[in-house]
């Protein structure tokens, strides 16, 4: 076949490679071409802005909160997906928690912030429950509309979706090699310490990285949730936009969104790479 | 593990109620929240009865539901062919179609709507500038949960031998697309859909930054002034959404009993 | 493999598109038959006198607005009389979009229906867009003081007031003065109408902070430091303040402009506004009509029911001081007795200029996030 003819099949993808070069490659190069931009011409001012006070301060804040329910989640989310698996595969309790699971995973967004608002906001029904039976101020000052709030809120998404990127390691891991571990004389503690720790790790460090990636470029819950300060990234690319106090910084707000691309590939790279590692045991 | 030691069947259990209440917990406070009227003690369906006469949110809930047929209906249309064309004919392609389907996942939405003014301008002058022009985007928002669910589907079957033998039997490329290949990976189109239609109910990036009135943009609105209007839409959300997905485990489960006969 | 051809063919597509995806598109011709004569007036007289603007506007039959809360200075009944008295419909679009978000909304939507006509905009948005207004001069044009409106006529202050403390007096003890704030029977109940590195109203609660401090509008350093002790104090809380906010007691103290405050008041009976002396800080809002206006014969018209007796003593209504008020206060037209209601203004005034404004702005955005964050 000539060479012509092979490629004329492959021209049955020319729609769909025309449309995600209009809608998502040409969208990121933009941002990226921006970024160094001000009023048209090259400059790396903006990439000053990014690396001063404020903006260092929100991607310290946007670390902190992905760091952080990445870890309770994967932790958690773990511990969930190995009572999980300790079911046996037909109980109703383990499928109910694994549909479950998938479904809540897919919370997030605007109405995951009015589920907490609903349950502890000023007026929330915990609160007003906790207040007038013990006497417990729940609300405070606010917590829930910060940093500390987003946490725990981010986290009710993070638990399980680790329960459902992690699953499948565990359930990889076969009863054959803990059998076999046993006729050679560990205890169970060894057994874990040595063959399923480690064969779980890369599976668990590719989840943990995942869940980061999640937290780190959600957007819609802590914009729903926290209506007034820019305290992370996301929230400090919505400010730069439509702020009406501090004009003219659609070159910060690129120059953020870059910042933003650059984490997440970096994470998402390191993802892929440990997914590798980890396909290697389940097939 | 054959045998589970009574103090771990405790410790389970335990753990599980745990589990339970924090996830279940929030979701009965939204029910009580949305039903209870403001200030005064008591039930109201008053909050409920928003979904339908306030005119903003009834629009947007529309808009919504519009949204997601479409980007559906985009998404299958685009996708489906393309995967199957790979499948078949330009094998070598499979990895470069699998990299781009997962690339928007890379890229965190926030960042494509910030660089996505100029192609929208473009969009909207050839389009008008209703709401509904917001599937091209989410089609792209879609498309690694899409594909995922389609590819699980199209690797369960042999897609090459059917192809060839509809080929034998005179079939052009479009019946065997059609008539052949897809009515047997339905289940994962179906699964597709739902996932899209979960997504689409719940996107705000978009909607919220380049100005469009959809649900979640009217929820968070109403959230400033009524925020038992906003809890209620939010729980109906959530409970269509979740039935979606739940049904979708069903379908899932129905088919996965043919998958060892085609080996 | 993919063969380098096949990847530069691709490279070549990925630049071009984006470079497609970087130009704009090309405009559209704006406006109907009639719009022509209508969006180039620059006065009611330019279209043959008020009754044929009146024609030339119910012809439109439609005026789109942007960003106007039905509870910021009464702009619901605003509205409702506008459309009343002259059967046009108005399309209230993005009442909680912020000023910048009114611009963006006009360049995005060039060229179609859905276009804003007209803006009412904070200092520094309407400043700094200028060249997207169309000149026009209402008839009551020369009730209003130079200071407040454009020489050419491309924008219009429409109503201000002061920044003031409104508070629940059934919930908190009474505020005489800012630093009652810090004391702890405040604790989780001070805010914000809107973060001070976004929100107009925000940055002037920090200038009135600031100027009861020992600051200026120069310097807003003690302004933040207040807030910052409020913080610490778990005084302040982070919670954009709206009528439900208020009325769950959710906010029992909020710092906003006074006619905002004022409107609370008629709602909840305990809200009392005060504005502290020796800091009154003065914000006034821009009118301005667009010059891809949809339906310039509506906007034009809408801007002259604004400035009548009639639309400014509905803003009245909403506690906000209209900018025609001292001349229709010589003419006997104003409501008198709403006038006298709004709060006493002691000490001077301070109406920070844009220049004050733009120094100030990059001020809090260096340290804003550090001191309250």
């Amino acid at each position: 076949m000539s060479r012509a003819r092979r490629l004329v099949p492959a021209l049955g993808l020319v729609p769909f490679l025309l449309y995600l070069l209009v809608f998502l490659v040409a969208p990121t190069v933009t941002v990226i071409v921006l970024a160094f931009q001000e009023q048209g011409r090259f400059t790396l001012g903006n990439l000053q802005v990014v690396t001063s006070g404020t903006a260092l301060h929100a991607l310290a804040e946007s670390l902190v909160v992905s760091v952080s329910t990445a870890v309770i989640g994967a932790v958690l989310g773990a511990l969930l997906a190995y009572i999980v698996v300790t079911m046996p595969e037909r109980s109703l309790v383990r499928r109910a928690v694994t549909s479950l699971a998938g479904v809540l995973a897919q919370f997030g967004g605007v109405t995951l912030a009015f589920v907490f608002i609903a349950t502890l906001s000023f007026n929330g029904v915990l609160t007003v429950a906790l207040k007038s039976a013990v006497g417990i101020d729940l609300y405070g000052n606010g917590w829930l509309f910060g940093i500390p709030g987003l946490v725990l809120v981010y986290t009710y998404f993070q638990i399980p979706l680790m329960v459902i990127v992690f699953l499948p390691a565990l359930e990889g891991l076969r009863p054959q090699w803990r059998e076999a571990a046993v006729n050679l004389g560990a205890t169970t503690w060894d057994y874990w310490r040595r063959v399923a720790i480690p064969l779980l790790t890369p599976a668990f460090l590719g989840s943990l990285l995942l869940l980061f990636a999640n937290a780190f470029a959600a957007y819609a819950t802590a914009a729903a949730l926290i209506s007034q300060g820019q305290p992370i990234l996301p929230l400090l690319i919505r400010s730069a936009l439509v702020s009406e106090v501090m004009l003219g910084r659609h070159g910060l707000a690129y120059a953020l969104a870059f910042e933003m691309v650059i984490v997440v590939a970096v994470v998402m790279l390191a993802y892929t790479l440990l997914l590798r590692r980890t396909s290697r045991w389940l097939r | 593990m054959r045998r589970t030691s009574p103090a771990w069947a405790l410790t389970r259990g335990v753990l599980l109620v745990l589990f339970a209440v924090f996830f279940f917990g929030p979701l009965l406070a939204m029910l009580d929240y949305s039903t209870r009227k403001d200030g005064a003690s008591g039930r109201t369906g008053h909050w409920w009865s928003q979904l339908v006469t306030n005119p903003d949110l009834r629009g947007a809930i529309i808009t919504s539901l519009l949204l997601a047929l479409f980007t559906v209906v985009l998404m299958l249309v685009l996708l489906v062919p393309t995967m199957i064309w790979v499948r078949l004919r330009v094998p070598g392609a499979s990895r470069l179609v699998e990299f781009l389907c997962l690339l928007p996942l890379t890229v965190p939405p926030l960042v494509i709507v910030v660089g996505i003014s100029n192609v929208y301008a473009w969009v909207t002058y050839l389009f008008g500038d209703s709401a509904l022009t917001l599937t091209f985007a989410y089609v792209v928002l879609v498309l690694p949960f899409a594909y995922r669910s389609i590819d699980a589907a199209l690797a369960a079957i042999d897609a090459a031998t059917l192809s060839e033998a509809a080929r034998s039997l005179g079939a052009g490329w479009v019946t065997v697309i059609v008539r052949v290949v897809v009515p047997n990976i339905w289940s994962g189109i179906m699964g597709a859909a739902f996932i899209t239609v979960a997504l689409v109910l719940g996107e705000f990036v978009f909607s919220s930054l380049l100005h469009f009135d959809t649900l979640p943009v009217e929820i968070n609105l109403l959230g400033k002034s009524q925020s038992h209007t906003s809890v209620a839409a939010s729980l109906a959300s959530i409970l269509f959404v979740s039935a979606l997905l739940l049904s979708l485990s069903f379908v899932g489960r129905r088919s996965r009993g043919t998958k060892g006969t085609t080996r | 493999m993919i063969h380098t051809r096949v990847l530069s063919l691709g490279l070549g597509a990925v630049l071009t598109v984006s470079a497609l995806a970087a130009c704009s598109p090309p405009p559209s011709d704006s406006g109907s038959g009639s719009g022509d004569k209508a969006a180039t007036a620059t006065s009611a007289d330019d279209l043959g006198g008020m009754d044929a603007l009146v024609k030339a506007a119910k012809k439109e039959g439609t005026l789109n607005v942007i960003a106007l809360p039905p509870t910021w200075a009464n702009y619901g009944n605003v509205i409702k009389a506008f459309e009343k008295k002259y059967g046009i419909k108005v399309k209230s679009d993005q009442p909680d979009a912020a000023s910048q978000e009114e611009i963006d909304a006009a360049q995005q939507l060039k060229g179609t229906d859905r276009a804003p006509d007209v803006f009412d905009l904070g200092q520094s948005v309407a400043l700094a867009n200028t060249d997207m207004f169309a000149p026009y001069k209402v008839s009551t044009w020369g009730d209003v003081g130079s200071d407040f409106k454009d020489a050419d006529g491309k924008w219009i202050n429409d109503y201000g007031g002061y920044m003031s403390i409104g508070y629940d007096s059934k919930k908190v003890p009474a505020v005489t003065s800012l630093d009652d704030l810090s004391k702890p029977a405040y604790k989780g109940k001070v805010a914000l109408n809107g973060d001070p590195t976004t929100a107009g109203s925000g940055f002037s609660g920090v200038v009135m902070a600031s100027v009861l401090s020992g600051g200026s509008a120069d310097d807003l350093g003690p302004g933040v430091d207040f807030f910052a002790k409020l913080k610490k104090a778990g005084n302040l809380i982070p919670v954009d303040v709206t009528p439900s906010t208020i009325e769950s007691g959710q906010t029992p103290v909020v710092i906003d402009w006074d006619y905002l405050n004022a409107a609370e008041t008629s709602k909840l009976p305990s809200w009392k506004v005060v504005v502290p002396s020796g800091g009154a800080v003065a914000g006034y809002y821009y009118q301005a009509i667009s010059n891809d206006a949809p339906h310039p014969a509506a906007a034009r018209l809408w801007e002259e029911f604004l400035y009548s007796d009639e639309g400014q003593n509905l803003w009245l209504a909403g506690g906000a001081r209209p900018v025609r008020a001292d001349a229709m206060v010589k003419a006997g037209t104003i409501d008198q007795a709403k006038y006298d209601a709004l709060p006493k203004i002691a000490g001077t005034i301070v109406n920070p200029t844009n220049e004050q404004t733009t120094k100030g702005a990059a001020y809090l955005g260096k340290n804003w996030a550090k001191a309250v964050g």
